[in-house]
């Protein structure tokens, strides 16, 4: 009686396996295979280009530039398409991971807004088409601060004290720390990176907490008053919280890209180029802009969008409140120095 | 029994799944070099070096007294149910241990995303301590929320091992007890507990391990102010790249355990050196 | 009387700080916004939405794929290699232990970097496979060591003299043995498929292209927010294993009394 019981029970497990192993495999389509970030696109916008193109897409995910570097160096997952920031193609550029883009394929460049191509991590745009850019700066919600805040520097105020939530990100917190002190956010000074370093220990008992993304909840539902975020993100924020006030500080920011590339080992490098030319096509940037909320820089895409996002200054803002901005460069040699910093921060008690 | 050629398939497994990576982590642990070209690599203390310093030293210091702390509780807290429960009728108490397993069901991350809702500043929690007309506490991020995240997931894997060894235990030899007149605690204290010390073993092995190596937890309730070895380890192959240094201390942090449950199993006169059972 | 109570009302409490969270997750699922914070009315658009979230859908499926092959192999596995453990004598008996007993005591960390390195170094592609190899393997130790102690309890003269009578190895295995370990086969299945269906560091490191499992993608979700589809999923996915579960208790239970009477 038993073992019929656990016979059948087996049984069923194994006819719910072969079901979905057959459905999982009756498409003979192309495939091109996307690495992007958690959340970063429309699905809509892939089922579209499914149809037209006839193929298959698979799409994964990735939650930080660190975990796709990993992914693509150590190699064997031949992605097609994949989506690193500014500092990280360049990385990828000197250590040969990403093939040149043949920029003949890809008539929709034209699309792409001047002031976004040619820029210090990819000089000649031979390696990567820009996808959406944005800043970084500071969100408060103005029914819990009583002063508008207009500089890194607020955030090392007493008053603050256990409203601040600050990135759980090397680069970026010790970015902020830079720039509160006027240095470089790419200093490779050792004397102004302690100097940094010695100013976020000093912060850190007014921090609420380090977070990734988990910031965007805690400032939606008021746990916290102040945080440091993507632009892209506050827009989808101020959406969920009219209290919310987004700034550029005054010491300057951060500026970054999210780009376009095709690996080295990318399996369907055709239909790769396929891909990021309709990514640039108009109508189809502006719906996923619209979705995700995240900045355009396809000026045709822009026009398409709802009259409440395209007058968002958080998301579009006039180019002359860009001028005081930094890209991040590649740091991969301060790496061992950023984490030993990173280290004695949190080991600091 | 000619039964042993069945075992062996299995160690020609392990030996290819457990044995070799584990030597290629070695071996990284005490070279340096590009992580991605073997041929750069060559031998070195360095990594070692660097971890004995007073920075990581203390961070190893945190993760242990953390780790210990959570042991202690889920123990206190654990012991009790475990023998509560085995000592229910067995239709009710196979549910009832069940009741523990479950929870695992719901992806970890989830579970303890949920604390978030629960702990916030205007938590649920915080959310009843104002209604009742007091100030609100500060429940998250901090150390305590680290602790109670890992008390809150590693909890079962102390209940389990006590309670199965505590239903397996002869009853004959408490009824003894009693009958040469020992009262119920002392019954309690030298026969039951005694021979219930194999479980309490196992149990502080698989909370102590996890809570030592963790770095979901303190990322996500102790907000990354409480700095772990686990998101040291984390940090040096997910984002610095450093694999021999992250391989230096993933070896730092077995040899420590290896050694403190050598040292914890020799508090446990009953077994028979095969393990004993963990379930 | 009162002793009795006050264990009652422990265990309750106990239980009550186990499914608090499980509780407030499932609420969530009916939250009309998508904040984790705030409630802001019911609603069950995130549950006709997860049938449509095509991404969420495959995860699922590879989680289960996954959880299902795992367990299978490392149950069958385990139940065998147990067995010949339980047949060793001296140092093989407990060097095979001690092997045994490392991927329990390592932290799961180490063991998943372990696996990153030896499949980058046997240019195995990192996929489906790869992510089953390494379940089985930290699954498996887990079914010996629940297998063994039934082992240990098993009237042993019993196997012996089926092997005497002329019965091979295997029909003594068949016939003789896994009846009387059953119940820690069938513990050690359910562990199997529970550590691997939880499991989130080691499939991070050993998945690969198109494969993610739904902790990973709960995991990278993290990043813009975590949808609240995944809270409708979870719900669905537990209740339906506690439904499995119960009937699956009702049914050994019903056994269990059927074999006492015969």
């Amino acid at each position: 009686m038993k073992t019929k019981f656990t016979k059948s029970i087996l049984l069923s497990l194994f006819i719910v396996f072969s079901i979905f192993t057959i459905s999982g495999c009756s498409d003979d389509r192309p495939t091109i295979n996307i690495y992007n970030w958690g959340d970063y696109i429309d699905p809509e916008v892939l089922d579209i280009f499914e149809e037209e193109y006839n193929v298959k897409v698979v799409y994964d995910t990735f939650a930080t530039n660190e975990d796709l570097y990993v992914k693509i160096k150590q190699g064997g997952s031949s992605y097609d398409v994949i989506f690193p920031s500014d500092y990280m193609i360049e990385r990828m550029i000197k250590e040969n991971l990403i093939q040149k883009i043949d920029i003949n394929k890809i008539q929709n460049i034209e699309n792409v807004d001047e002031r976004f191509m040619n820029l210090d991590y990819d000089p000649d745009n031979q390696y990567s088409v820009p996808y959406m850019w944005g800043t970084v700066g500071i969100i408060y919600n103005k029914n819990l601060v009583n002063r508008p805040l207009t500089k890194w520097a607020d955030l090392w105020d007493e008053e603050f004290k256990g409203e601040i939530i600050m990135l759980n990100s090397q680069r970026d917190t010790l970015a902020v720390a830079l720039k509160k002190l006027h240095y470089s956010m790419n200093t490779r000074n050792i004397d102004e990176l302690e100097e940094a370093k010695n100013e976020l220990i000093k912060q850190r008992p007014l921090v609420y907490a380090y977070q990734g993304d988990e910031i965007k909840d805690s400032i939606i539902s008021e746990e916290a008053a102040i945080g440091v975020v993507w632009s892209g993100d506050a827009v989808a924020m101020m959406r969920e919280n009219p209290n919310l006030v987004y700034v550029l500080p005054e010491e300057g920011t951060n500026l970054w890209f999210d780009a376009m590339v095709i690996p080295k080992d990318a399996k369907n490098v055709e239909l790769a180029h396929e891909f990021i030319n309709f990514m640039l096509r108009p109508d189809i940037a502006a719906k996923n802009a619209e979705y995700i909320g995240y900045s355009s820089p396809l000026p045709k895409a822009i026009e398409l969008l709802s009259d409440e996002l395209k007058n968002n200054k958080v998301a579009y803002p006039d180019f002359s409140e860009l001028e005081n901005t930094e890209i991040f460069k590649d740091p991969s040699d301060m790496l061992q120095e950023y984490d030993r910093i990173w280290t004695e921060i949190f080991s600091s008690m | 029994m000619k039964l042993n050629k069945h075992g062996y398939f299995y160690l020609v497994w392990m030996a290819i799944f457990i044995a070799i990576p584990l030597l290629m982590v070695v071996y990284f642990a005490f070279t340096t070099g590009d992580s991605q070209s073997i041929s750069s690599f060559s031998f070195s203390l360095e990594n070692f070096k660097r971890f004995f310093t007073p920075m990581y030293l203390e961070v190893l210091n945190k993760s242990i007294q953390l780790a210990l702390i959570s042991t202690i509780i889920c123990l206190l807290l654990g012991y009790p149910v475990a023998y509560i429960i085995s000592k229910e009728k067995i239709q009710y108490r196979n549910v009832l241990i069940l009741l523990f397993v479950i929870p695992m069901w719901m992806n970890f991350l989830l579970r303890t995303y949920a604390w978030l809702t629960l702990l916030g500043k205007n938590g649920i929690i915080n959310f009843f301590i104002t209604r009742l007309g007091f100030k609100p506490l500060d429940l998250l991020y901090n150390d305590l929320a680290v602790l109670l995240g890992m008390v809150y997931n590693f909890l079962p894997f102390m209940v389990l091992p006590i309670f199965s060894v505590l239903t397996k235990m002869d009853n004959s030899l408490i009824e003894a007890s009693w009958d040469l007149g020992a009262n119920k605690f002392k019954t309690f204290m030298k026969v039951t507990f005694p021979l219930s010390l194999p479980g309490v073993i196992s149990g502080i092995t698989m909370v102590f391990i996890p809570a030592v190596s963790t770095f979901v937890i303190s990322s996500l309730l102790g907000g990354n102010k409480t700095y772990l070895i686990g998101n040291l380890i984390e940090q040096q192959f997910r984002y610095t790249g450093d694999w021999h240094f992250g391989s230096a201390m993933s070896i730092i942090l077995m040899v420590f355990i290896l050694i403190s449950m050598a040292l914890t199993s020799k508090f446990d006169k009953g077994k028979e050196g095969d393990g004993g059972g963990l379930w | 009387m009162v002793r009795k109570n006050i264990s009652r009302i422990y265990t309750a409490l106990i239980f009550i700080f186990l499914y608090t969270p499980i509780v407030v997750l499932i609420v969530f699922s009916f939250n009309n916004s998508k904040s984790r914070g705030n409630w802001d009315g019911f609603t069950i658009k995130w549950y006709i939405q997860l049938f449509s979230n095509k991404e969420i859908l495959r995860s699922l499926y590879y989680t289960l794929i996954i959880a299902i092959v795992s367990s299978l192999f490392s149950t069958i596995m385990g139940t065998f290699a147990a067995i010949g453990i339980y047949d060793m004598r001296g140092f093989t008996k407990k060097f095979a232990l001690n092997l045994n007993y490392l991927p329990v005591l390592n932290p799961d960390i180490v063991t998943a970097v372990s696996f990153m390195v030896l499949f980058k170094m046997a240019k195995l592609e990192l996929g489906i496979v790869t992510i089953i190899l390494a379940h089985i393997t930290f699954c498996t130790p887990y079914v010996i060591l629940s297998v063994l102690p039934k082992l240990k309890q098993m009237n042993k003269h019993l196997a012996e003299a089926a092997l005497d009578l002329g019965a091979t190895p295997f029909y003594a295995i068949r016939k003789v043995i896994i009846p009387q370990i059953m119940p820690g086969i069938v513990t050690g299945a359910l562990l199997a498929f529970t550590l691997s269906i939880d499991d989130f560091v080691i499939s991070f490191f050993t998945a690969g292209k198109g494969v993610s499992n739904l902790s990973i993608m709960i995991y990278s979700m993290a990043r813009r927010g975590i949808n609240p589809v995944i809270n409708a999923l979870s719900t669905l996915m537990f209740l339906t294993l506690m439904v499995l579960l119960l009937i699956i208790y009702k049914r050994s239970n019903k056994e269990e009394a059927q074999t006492i009477e015969n």
